[in-house]
């Protein structure tokens, strides 16, 4: 009694491969600005960097040249050598924004109060952040040396000096980084399970064992965000050494972002494919990060 | 026929010139670009185009002010995707990367009209590349050192005429608890004003340019002779402290408060100190001392300037506005006390009443025979500035690293002057 059916050849191309097609489909867009965002510039950057280019006139092709010069130019290695002291001491936020966490997540009055004290520095821009600490560290006025005078401590210029500028704007830089990843304990702790807690009490673990056998592992996804948004924001490191030093003195805490910028973007810079070169190095090395991370996900993902 | 609308056109600008510029009418719109982004200068710029905007009423202007920072970098972009009819820019090596690539309209037309070759034939040299020039001035300012009278007077000095009172002078104002001068060298170029008076004292303003232009070699011993005598300053502690954490404004307060006896800055700095509470009973300014007797004096004196870029869509109406913006009337207002306070450089302008632009005028026009410069970053190519300023402050603060810093100098001199 069927009647009979339409022949399949008569349904559309989409409606037989719907399953197939249809997150394409969603994907699309994203896939779309990604190249075009992202994939593209890229290759624009990694082409610009064989060129010499003023941004002007002609772009002449020199190869290597561009990087040939950069193995020789001590202001680079100034930049990269910077940029390895970012990335290993800014992971100090990790521990920082754990243990204030832990403090934070206990129930006392005002504590309200306390979290958002915390949260303060996170909240406001870098560029006052770079400003403070800027007049915190002046070498008369400040506050630091305020405090240095009173237990009979001589003044220093942290900024002023070559060898502590960049640790001292390290030191500005972890205050806010310390309050995001004190937020995303914050929020992990939430998740802790109260039966493991209890479950390890019965068993006699408390203080640190309790915090290094029970707590952490169980932290595991937020210290993993922290890593990656700390690694991140060290790499991109910029707007600090704008607002506290200018790259200076005589360009010793630069890092490579800002001594791309200087050359190809600055009031006296314009050597748009040696910028493009230095961006390629940057490039690289936040290429392993993120062949890292995505293959740690990836476990994470296969794992489960 | 061309010819003769032409020629009929000058005709008709030399008569009006005395009728009061009711000349061929200009039409369409006309797009200004400002860097002159500071309260003061904006003003008296939006003025003046009104006035311009005045006399052409069939003319629709349209001006757009740019933050003097930000201009330094979008000046690249509009001049090359959406270009203004005029544009601010600087003279000198400053204009070159946009000269060079095309994007300056050649104004020599302008410079040939007797209005604008005599009046205004001082700053040619700096307008000019290739034989030809690319923009027109519309204000300069003398460089020298401002110093606190009062601090001279209480310790019985005077202005100091050569190099030897230079440094008695400062002995005596370090002995009184005092830095001689104050400087905050956190954005460099302060520091090539200094570097600029030192060379061209010691040796001399066609030397000077020579080290510009890249003839001469940093580790010249010439250009250590300059380092010396900088050296001499530095050792005997002239300068403020922990200048490097500083920018110019940043140093101010310490002149005002009497803990730094003397700027060597800009005419610009007057204003602020002036603000900030000194009067011109403790403000006067002298004229950077001699140091090698045999040399000519020459002195710092930037330039702004107005630019057509070569993509303008009005060049008639911009041409007419350049040649109103370097009429002797116009230099006169634009530059008096109450809008940029600086010097006009027109030679039939006139100077306004005021205490430091009449010592500029005179310094800069009767006592700079050595020549005029424009400043360390317009003069030098822009990366070898940018390089060598670096080094300034480096030496500023470590002096004993001079010899490493002439080498790097010289290894950027070779690869900027190809």
């Amino acid at each position: 009694m069927t009647a009979p059916n339409p022949a399949p050849a008569t349904r559309s191309w989409y409606k037989r491969n719907e399953i197939a097609v249809t997150p394409w489909l969603f994907l699309a867009p994203a896939m779309l600005f990604f190249a075009f965002y992202v994939i593209w510039p890229i290759y624009q950057s990694i082409m610009i960097s064989f060129y010499d280019w003023d941004g002007l006139g002609d772009a002449t092709f020199i190869g290597m040249g561009n990087y040939v010069e950069l193995m020789d130019d001590g202001a680079f290695e100034v930049s990269l050598w910077n940029n390895l002291k970012w990335l290993l001491f800014y992971l100090l936020a990790i521990p920082g924004g754990l243990f204030i966490a832990l403090f934070l997540n206990q129930t006392v009055t005002g504590i309200r109060l306390y979290k958002s004290l915390f949260f303060f520095p996170f909240v406001i821009s870098q560029v006052v952040v770079g400003l403070v600490f800027s007049w915190f560290y002046l070498p008369n006025e400040g506050l630091l040396n305020g405090v240095l005078g009173l237990v009979g401590l001589g003044p220093i210029n942290v900024l002023g000096d070559p060898d502590l500028a960049t640790y001292g704007i390290i030191a500005a830089g972890l205050w806010p980084q310390t309050a995001y990843c004190m937020i995303l304990y914050l929020t992990g702790l939430n998740a802790v399970d109260p039966e493991q807690i209890e479950a390890g009490r019965l068993d006699n673990a408390k203080g640190w064992k309790m915090l290094w056998y029970i707590i952490i592992p169980q932290l595991k996804p937020a210290t993993f965000i922290a890593f990656v948004v700390t690694i991140i924001g060290a790499l991109r490191s910029f707007d600090l050494i704008s607002i506290m030093t200018n790259g200076g003195p005589f360009g010793q805490t630069r890092v490579l972002s800002f001594y791309m910028f200087e050359k190809a973007l600055s009031e006296y810079g314009f050597r748009m494919g040696y910028g493009a070169a230095i961006a390629v190095i940057l490039f690289l090395i936040m290429l392993v990060f993120i062949a890292y991370f995505l293959w740690s996900m990836w476990r994470e993902e296969k794992g489960r | 026929m061309r010819f003769t609308t032409k020629s009929m056109a000058l005709a008709l600008a030399g008569s009006t010139m005395l009728a009061g510029m009711a000349q061929a009418e200009l039409t369409g719109d006309l797009k200004i670009f400002l860097d002159t982004s500071n309260p003061a200068p904006r003003a008296t710029m939006e003025k003046m185009i009104g006035d311009f905007g005045a006399l052409h009423p069939g003319l629709n202007i349209e001006t757009t002010v740019i933050d003097r920072e930000a201009y330094k970098t979008q000046i690249r972009n509009f001049l090359t995707a959406d270009s203004p009819d005029v544009a601010t820019w600087y003279a000198a090596n400053r204009m070159t990367p946009y000269v060079n690539a095309g994007l300056f309209e050649d104004v020599s037309d302008l410079w040939a009209e007797p209005e604008i070759a005599e009046n205004l034939s001082s700053t040619k040299g700096a307008m000019t590349i290739d034989g030809k020039q690319w923009g027109v001035p519309y204000t300069y300012y003398q460089w020298g050192i401002y110093y606190r009278k009062d601090i001279y007077a209480e310790l019985g000095l005077n202005e100091p005429a050569n190099f030897d009172e230079m440094k008695s002078n400062c002995q005596a104002i370090i002995d009184s608890g005092r830095a001689c001068y104050t400087i905050g060298s956190k954005f460099l170029w302060t520091a090539g004003g200094w570097f600029d008076y030192l060379n061209m004292r010691t040796n001399g303003f066609d030397f000077h340019m020579e080290l510009a232009a890249g003839n001469v070699k940093w580790t010249d011993d010439r250009v250590r002779a300059t380092f010396a005598n900088w050296r001499e300053l530095i050792d005997m502690g002239a300068f403020l402290e922990n200048h490097q954490n500083y920018s110019w404004q940043e140093a101010l307060p310490f002149m005002v408060k009497g803990e730094a006896a003397a700027y060597l800055m800009g005419n610009f700095a007057v204003a602020p100190l002036r603000e900030a509470g000194l009067s011109d009973d403790q403000l006067d300014f002298y004229q950077f001392p001699a140091i090698n007797p045999d040399v000519a004096l020459a002195e710092d004196a930037p330039t702004d300037t107005f630019h057509i870029p070569a993509n303008a869509s009005n060049k008639e109406a911009a041409r007419e506005f350049l040649r109103y913006a370097v009429s002797a009337d116009v230099q006169t207002e634009i530059n008096n006390g109450d809008n940029l306070g600086q010097l006009p450089v027109n030679a039939s302008a006139s100077v306004d009443d005021d205490k430091f632009l009449n010592e500029g005028f005179e310094m800069l026009s009767a006592n700079a025979s050595g020549g005029v410069a424009q400043f360390f970053d317009r003069d030098f190519p822009a990366e070898m500035a940018a390089e060598a300023m670096q080094g300034l402050q480096e030496f500023m603060v470590i002096p004993d690293n001079l010899d490493d810093i002439l080498n790097r100098l010289n290894k950027v001199q070779e690869r900027v002057y190809k």
